[in-house]
């Protein structure tokens, strides 16, 4: 298929298919057809070293990282590798089937093992992520087993401690047995197993990650919205204002998109805190009273305000590039025939704005779902959105899997939305600029 | 072509001579890494010859976790919490430190009964030891001022903000104690239930009060700004904005949160025998009372107590300021790496879960 796209190969073929006995030479007496393939054979290969670097790149830079963040929401082979015996024996022995002394022994033989590869660490964080409390369990028992137990292996653990008994336990290490689970996935989904292996919801008090993905989703959906409604009409007059003036505003628009994003999120923090300036002004005027403060930053509030004017000059620019082609003709030909200015906005200016518009909100909406460092400082304790519980993760409890699976339902959620925008609008009618 | 090819390998010959008189030691930034520079860093280069690098991290053990899985371990000596230190220890990610090896105190005292309980771990040594305390704006009240860890949860009788790092550690154990739990019943009401649930409660009073920080600089600048009348923090910041920057702030000790900080040597460092070398150096008697005089947190060798002096301003007496100053030990909850070990993860989610639900 790609040859017969390749007009240098179409001419081959075509030459090949004229005159296949006596073929066509080029002065050194080569076939022309074979001459005709080397050369665009050459052609391709100098084009494909030209985008090798940028190739490379991609693959070193977004698609491996990415593939094995993946990898990792499903592959954790903590328990799996470093308790090789008793994986085996979850192998071997179907669910519901009673721990038998040869499976103590293979649990007491692997316990003695890791602990003196001092892997017993990662087993028991492996553990301890579906069943809090368990890995003290294990790094315990491996200080104690370092010596080796004695058979009956049964009675031997359980004199170490009595919660090896727990049937929960055995059921959690029969999940971590091997190395692929997808319980990652069911924790970024509020779920967990019960001792039979059941899916169920996690307790009350532990479900969280369901609404912060709803509150993510939802704040981003306000804020494309927000920078919708003050972009718009900023954008409008950048694209009709005379040059001179329209110069001016843009560079009012651009200098905040040039300045730091941290710089910005603290001048929102010293502008909107209790003691801030806004405050002071209010309470100045006499608006409010001085404990009457108002709590404007460290909330939602903070967080869409500072998202919203951060995000504002990616709604900008899309529409502008677009407005800028709109011919103005045809909304004076609209009210040359009648129409009042709203009907000709709503019927004739407002549709062709619309590739930029979706352009701005895709790219808002899908920065603003992955924003982490302005809700992060601003956005106090109901501000917070999905990525900051990604990163507590990475950085805090150290659980990446659990990460890696919120992060890779976040990725969902974008393509699936991306996937709906194209169904709605279409790709094609996308214009960045 | 051979004279540049014996120049380019001599030159590689210098660098990894260089490279060997180099030790790289991660540790928090801010004040905390001034005292170490000045205290450990500058005597320890000019006794060996051997450059220190100092490299900042918000948490030294992240990287040092995501170094050793990436098996390119950058860091020698690693500043972590001893909680990280007995995790990453389990592991297998650290190098194992025999207390013998370790100098003894002038006296005699070998290191392992030189250092105070729980100072010796088997992959980490102690350098501080560090509160976590309630802070308080002093000229904000001018009649009766807070004292107690139970007035912080009082916003009837001292009204305003709160300042609370966001995280389960250091609010729940606040709670209890501002609850009237016992100090070393902590752990055992945080392993049910019925006491996490009673520590949500306490919580709850003042939820909508509270300010959530995270980074270690930010409850003295909030409490510098008037955006908080109390907050908790490390009591060494706020002694250097009290002292440092003559901040009208007061500290109440009731129910610190006392934790240490360690010193670690990751498997597959760089340059393992400096990094060896300078850890004994950064812990021995002198250093440990030395960094005292840069930086209020307590020496973790008994024998520096005693050496402890004035503050580098030489006027400020720094034994009212340590956290393991007796008074100060009375109602002090000491951090319990294993608990937090099996249960952070559990009581983070739980946390944040509160948090969320507002």
């Amino acid at each position: 298929m790609a040859q017969a796209l390749d007009p240098h190969a179409a001419i081959v073929t075509e030459a090949s298919g004229l005159a296949p006995e006596g073929a066509l030479k080029t002065a050194d007496g080569q076939p022309l057809a074979r001459a005709l393939a080397r050369s665009s054979r050459r052609a391709r290969r100098r084009a494909f070293l030209l985008v090798l670097p940028l190739l490379a790149f991609i693959l070193i830079t977004f698609v491996l990282p990415i593939g094995q963040m993946l990898q990792r929401s499903v592959k954790n082979d903590g328990f799996s590798a470093n308790m090789p015996q008793i994986s085996a024996w979850f192998h071997a022995n179907p669910r519901g089937t009673e721990p038998d002394e040869v499976a103590w022994g293979a649990l007491a033989a692997d316990l003695k093992a890791s602990a003196e590869a001092k892997t017993i660490g990662v087993v028991g964080t492996r553990i301890n992520y579906e069943m809090a409390g368990t890995r003290s369990l294990f790094t315990s028992a491996g200080r104690k087993v370092r010596d080796g137990l004695a058979p009956p292996y049964r009675e031997a653990v359980l004199a170490l401690d009595e919660k090896w008994g727990d049937p929960k336990l055995w059921s959690v290490m029969r999940e971590a047995s091997s190395p692929y689970t997808g319980n990652f996935y069911l924790a970024a989904m509020d779920r967990t197993r019960d001792a039979e292996g059941n899916m169920v919801q996690a307790p009350e008090e532990q479900r969280i990650y369901i609404r912060l993905f709803m509150r993510t989703f939802w704040l981003s959906a306000v804020i494309t919205c927000t920078t919708f409604l003050l972009g718009f009409p900023i954008a409008h007059l950048l694209a009709t204002l005379p040059m001179r003036k329209s110069n001016l505003l843009m560079i009012l628009v651009l200098l905040p998109f040039w300045t730091s994003l941290l710089v910005r999120t603290t001048a929102w923090m010293v502008l909107l805190q209790q003691q801030g300036v806004v405050n002071d002004i209010l309470v100045w005027l006499g608006v409010i009273r001085d404990d009457q403060r108002l709590q404007m930053i460290f909330n939602q509030t903070g967080t869409i305000i500072a998202m919203t004017h951060i995000l504002l000059p990616f709604m900008i620019l899309p529409l502008y590039s677009v407005m800028r082609t709109i011919n103005p003709s045809y909304v004076r030909a609209a009210r040359s025939l009648g129409a009042t200015s709203w009907t000709a906005f709503r019927r004739i200016y407002f549709p062709q704005t619309l590739p930029g518009l979706g352009a701005g909100a895709l790219l808002v909406f899908i920065l603003a779902v992955g924003y982490y460092i302005t809700p992060a400082l601003v956005g106090g304790s109901s501000g917070q959105l999905i990525s900051n519980m990604i990163a507590m993760h990475m950085t805090q409890t150290l659980n990446w899997s659990l990460a890696a699976a919120l992060a890779a339902l976040l990725l969902l959620g974008v393509l699936a939305l991306y996937w709906v925008y194209d169904r709605l609008v279409g790709i094609d009618n996308l214009k960045l600029g | 072509m051979k004279r540049i090819l014996i120049l380019s390998s001599a030159l590689c010959g210098l660098a990894f001579a260089a490279q060997a008189a180099e030790v790289n030691v991660v540790s928090w930034g801010g004040a905390y890494e001034k005292s170490q520079v000045e205290a450990y860093n500058k005597p320890f280069a000019e006794k060996t010859g051997i450059k220190v690098n100092m490299i900042a991290a918000d948490n030294p053990a992240t990287p040092l976790k995501a170094q050793v899985e990436a098996k390119n371990v950058t860091g020698d000596v690693f500043d972590i919490e001893v909680s990280d230190a007995i995790r990453l220890c389990d592991e297998g990610a650290l190098v194992e430190i025999d207390p013998a090896s370790l100098p003894a105190a002038p006296d005699g005292t070998p290191a392992a009964e030189d250092f105070l309980d729980g100072a010796l771990q088997d992959c980490a040594v102690a350098n501080i030891f560090w509160g976590t305390v309630i802070a308080f704006d002093g000229s904000k009240y001018s009649g009766e001022k807070p004292s107690t860890a139970a007035d912080f949860f009082d916003t009837a009788k001292f009204p305003g903000k709160r300042g609370l790092p966001k995280n389960p550690k250091r609010t729940l154990y606040l709670a209890l104690i501002a609850d009237g739990v016992a100090p070393d019943q902590i752990y055992e009401k945080l392993s049910s239930p019925e006491g996490i649930e009673q520590a949500f409660k306490k919580l709850d009073t003042i939820k909508k009060d509270v300010v959530w920080w995270e980074a270690g600089a930010q409850p003295v600048q909030l409490l510098a700004d008037g955006e908080v009348v109390m907050a908790t923090g490390y009591n060494g910041r706020f002694f250097d904005a009290m002292v440092g920057e003559g901040k009208p702030f007061e500290i109440i000790w009731d129910g610190q949160y006392m934790d240490m900080d360690m010193f670690a040597i990751p498997k597959g460092a760089p340059n393992p025998e400096a990094a060896m070398e300078y850890l004994k150096f950064a812990t021995d008697t002198q250093r440990l009372a030395d960094q005292a005089k840069y930086i209020a947190y307590g020496p973790a060798r008994k024998s520096s107590t005693a050496l402890v002096g004035m503050y580098q301003d030489g006027k400020t007496e720094m034994a009212p300021h340590m956290p393991t100053v007796a008074d100060h030990m009375k109602t002090a909850v000491m951090d319990d790496p294993e608990f937090w070990a099996d249960h952070a993860a559990e009581l983070t989610e739980k946390f944040n879960a509160w948090l969320a639900a507002s």
